[in-house]
């Protein structure tokens, strides 16, 4: 079938997502005509995330009602390159999204600044302990870009989405009840914290108690009403206890559809098609610039949208698909450990100590998204690794983000899986528990990417993408460390009983773990180990911006968010300062 | 051959149903009766409650088996009725015949090799096939072992059978048997605690049981009560619909504590 040729604009986006809406706000502000292309429907707060039915944990983290198609798309996974990879034919390990909003419509709203140290993994891992402390096949590698250079784009983000926290370091000097671990900021968060849970209060005091430095996590779940730079309003959050997996009733979780959208659709040079879903980028022949891009509209309608910038704000497994379809970029071949795209996909190793109690009540079916007290003492480098044969660690969180019973009812390990007496510890712990969960970071390794599948296809006949991924040793030891140190501290809050849950073992795509995938159109220094520049510029074709946690060469031990949005801003900013004036490649 | 009696064994539980967890359009949730805002009369409220339920999926045997099963999943006990009594057989008719029985939103390409246990389901199979043919497998093997279906076995004969299922010792042709009895024993967890709208947790029974509030309220003057239990009869989506509770304008329930509550 012919596709139709539309009227050429100055940006076309694909996916209008937590990155895509930004990038509409600054471009189409800037004058640019900018065209939005989503394959999901429209959504928004009234009415489609309404009470009481928006808060239904059958609909919404069961059946998945915010989340991806995979009648339509969904990619094949393996273990290991010797496997044959399979359709993941039911979403469990992570829920990307579609729609409108994208995944940050139902994400769980923590917003952490990577630490410096994650910019630059491996030169400051051999600096400190040597080649050998990493992995022979691990290929982490610096981000080409520096936590300082893009502190002003963190603090944009942080603004916009109107987080709740507490700074742990101001321009370098320590704050009382912050972070210190954290990079300098340039000022405090724009609100101040959530309140503190029973959970977190125990959690708070064992930690001190322990030597170490508690603070609330920062959160997209706001502590009050708050409005943004562009002058959106987001509401304060009711702890009502449906956050992750749900969209906000109330307007308070930091979002498209609270922080952008409501100021961005009344911008005349911004035109949203949803139900849309592009198939290619357009190249020209000598696949040095992109020329336009096709798409399918729900009528079965092929059109061709030129342009004269592309800019992929999908998520980060359909960024990488995209390119490799339209042929951006050299894919990554693992047997050489050459080419790019698809290279370094990575992912989270959370772990959690589960903790019962026979004489106190949490009443954890209350909470917010990211609510929960932390510390940040095993992350990153900030601890000493000599001698432990791993890179990397995670924060710990005694976490209140709201318990519904078909989910969330953890019973002590030996607990029989059903009858009587799993009955009787399922009524007796629900509300006599809560976790403190480890956000272990992912290191990225040669045997890990993302390529196109042999075999297996999407609606409209195209390959789907193929991942191949496991956990290595370094995240193991590493798993297993950070979850015996966090059960330390569980153990001086004092339960009857713990679980201690280690991530050991192979991978598995079944149960759910974290929608926190990385990588595959990785930034760097170097065109040859890199997708795009620091810009999230594309080496190959530069006028193709590929945005999101598909740039991150490795994943830190934190939720990527606050990195996705900083980089977000760190890209536009170049467009809008550099690259309007003399398009082509940024870094030459 | 067992056509008529399974007929009977259905009618029988139908009408059991109608006595325990199926109110009639009369008597629907008494509980409700007591917090009913001021303004709405109550018997008016009522008569929309309940409408006729019917099995639109399962035949008659198969509810009989799925009944058995989930009454020995989650028992009836010391602590309260179980999954039976919770309407979870009627809840499992009623997804296994919508899209989580067809598998609507699911990538339903093949070919189908089985995989690895870390590449999840593989079967060509969509769940309401793999019931189909799970339950007619079981009842063939209950047959040859004991002589009778699974919902004509005592009740500790029936646990050996579903301790067979899952450890897998109990083999299936059409299924892992595992995967089978896995998907069973998730979907009578949901029935148990999924809100009453899918047609179990029948008078919030599995919320009741664990002291789960349901539609949340507003909870900024709760969440930092330490220590405090919070004990409020239950709201559901169809009391807030059905304007059954008090709401503020973002539709949060007021919820009613209950008597124990201190």
């Amino acid at each position: 079938m012919a596709a139709t040729t539309l009227k050429p604009v100055d940006v076309v986006l694909v996916g209008v997502g937590l990155t895509g809406t930004i990038m509409a706000k600054e471009l189409a502000e800037a004058g640019l005509t900018v065209v939005g292309l989503e394959r999901g429907r429209f959504r928004d707060t009234y009415p489609d995330f309404a009470l009481p039915n928006a808060h239904d944990e059958l609909k919404y983290v069961r059946r998945h009602e915010l989340m991806q198609d995979l009648s339509r798309e969904t990619i094949t996974f393996r273990n290991a390159m010797g496997e044959t990879a399979l359709p993941m034919r039911e979403l469990g390990s992570f829920l990307p999204g579609e729609g409108v909003g994208g995944a940050a419509v139902h994400w769980g709203g923590l917003t952490w600044r990577f630490l410096p140290w994650d910019f630059e993994t491996r030169s400051r891992t051999i600096a400190r302990y040597g080649q050998d402390q990493l992995a022979a096949d691990c290929t982490s590698q610096d981000w080409g870009i520096t936590y300082a250079e893009l502190e002003p784009s963190f603090d944009r983000f942080e603004y916009l989405y109107g987080i709740s926290g507490k700074a742990g370091n101001i321009k370098g000097t320590i704050q009382p009840g912050g972070n210190p671990f954290e990079g300098p900021r340039a000022r405090e968060y724009p609100n101040p914290p959530l309140k503190t849970t029973f959970a977190g209060s125990l959690f708070r005091k064992a930690a001190a108690s322990m030597g170490y430095q508690p603070f609330p996590v920062p959160t997209g779940a706001l502590s009050r009403g708050y409005t943004n730079p562009y002058g959106a309003t987001i509401n304060a959050c009711v702890y009502c206890g449906y956050c992750q997996f749900f969209a906000c009733e109330m307007g308070a979780k930091a979002s498209p559809q609270t922080a952008v959208l409501p100021v961005l659709l009344h911008n005349k040079n911004f035109t949203l098609r949803t139900l849309t879903n592009v198939v290619k980028v357009n190249l020209d022949s000598a696949r040095r610039r992109a020329l336009s891009v096709t798409y399918v509209d729900s009528r079965g309608r092929e059109f061709e949208q030129p342009a004269e910038l592309v800019v992929l704000t999908s998520y980060v497994l359909n960024n990488v698909r995209l390119m490799l379809l339209s042929g951006i970029g050299r894919p990554y071949d693992p047997v050489r450990n050459r080419g790019v795209v698809g290279r370094n996909y990575a992912y989270q190793t959370p772990s959690a100590v589960t903790l019962f109690f026979e004489d106190k009540v949490f009443n954890q079916f209350m909470g917010a998204g990211g609510l929960g007290i932390a510390i940040d003492e095993f992350n990153g480098d900030n601890f000493d690794h000599s001698g432990l044969g791993f890179i990397g660690g995670g924060f710990f969180s005694a976490a209140s983000t709201g318990a519904r019973p078909i989910g969330v009812r953890p019973v002590p390990a030996g607990t029989p899986r059903w009858g009587s007496a799993w009955k009787k510890a399922v009524a007796h712990y629900f509300n006599r528990s809560f976790p403190i969960t480890v956000q272990g970071a992912c290191q990225s390794y040669r045997t890990n990417y993302l390529d196109v599948d042999p075999t297996y296809r999407d609606a409209y006949g195209l390959p789907l993408l193929r991942m191949t991924f496991d956990r290595h040793d370094n995240e193991h030891k590493m798993s297993v460390y950070l979850t015996n140190k966090a059960a330390e501290i569980a153990k001086a809050i004092g339960p009857s009983k713990m679980n201690v849950n280690p991530r050991t073992g192979k991978y598995t795509i079944v149960p759910y773990q974290s929608t926190h995938n990385t990588g595959g159109a990785i930034m760097g220094a170097d065109p040859a180990t890199s997708a795009v520049n620091k810009y999230s510029q594309s080496w190959d074709v530069p006028n193709v911006f590929v945005i999101g946690a598909s740039a991150f060469p490795q994943n830190g031990g934190y939720n990527p968010t606050g990195t996705v949005g900083a980089l977000t801003y760190f890209a536009v900013e170049a467009i809008r300062t550099r690259y309007l004036k003399r398009p082509g490649q940024l870094l030459t | 051959m067992d056509q008529p009696s399974g007929r009977r064994r259905f009618l029988k539980s139908v009408i059991a149903m109608g006595a325990v967890g199926l109110p009639a359009p009369g008597q629907a949730d008494e509980a409700h009766a007591q917090h009913a805002p001021p303004g709405v009369p109550a018997a008016s409220a009522q008569t929309s409650a309940a409408p006729p339920r019917a099995y639109m999926f399962l035949t008659p045997p198969e509810v009989a088996f799925v009944e058995a099963a989930a009454a020995r999943l989650i028992p009836a006990d010391e602590l309260g009725p179980g999954a039976k009594e919770a309407g979870v057989a009627y809840f499992i008719d009623q997804q296994l015949f919508g899209a989580y029985g067809t598998m609507a939103k699911k990538y339903r390409q093949g070919p189908w090799p089985e995989g690895t246990p870390q590449q999840g389901y593989q079967s060509p199979l969509t769940p309401q096939e793999v019931y189909r043919a799970a339950i007619r497998e079981s009842n063939l093997y209950c047959r040859r072992q004991y002589g009778k279906t699974f919902d004509e076995l005592a009740p500790e004969q029936q646990d050996q059978v579903l301790r067979g299922l899952d450890e897998g010792k109990i083999a299936l042709e059409s299924v892992p048997s595992r995967f089978f009895f896995d998907l069973l024993l998730a979907n009578t967890q949901e029935g148990f605690f999924a809100d009453p709208v899918y047609g179990g947790n029948r008078n919030k029974i599995g919320w009741k049981l664990v002291g789960f509030p349901g539609v949340p309220a507003v909870y900024t003057d709760h969440i930092e009560k330490y220590n405090v239990p919070y004990l409020v009869e239950p709201v559901s989506i169809a009391d807030v619909q059905q304007n059954l509770t008090q709401g503020d304008e973002h539709g949060h329930p007021q919820h009613v504590r209950l008597s124990r509550d201190r």
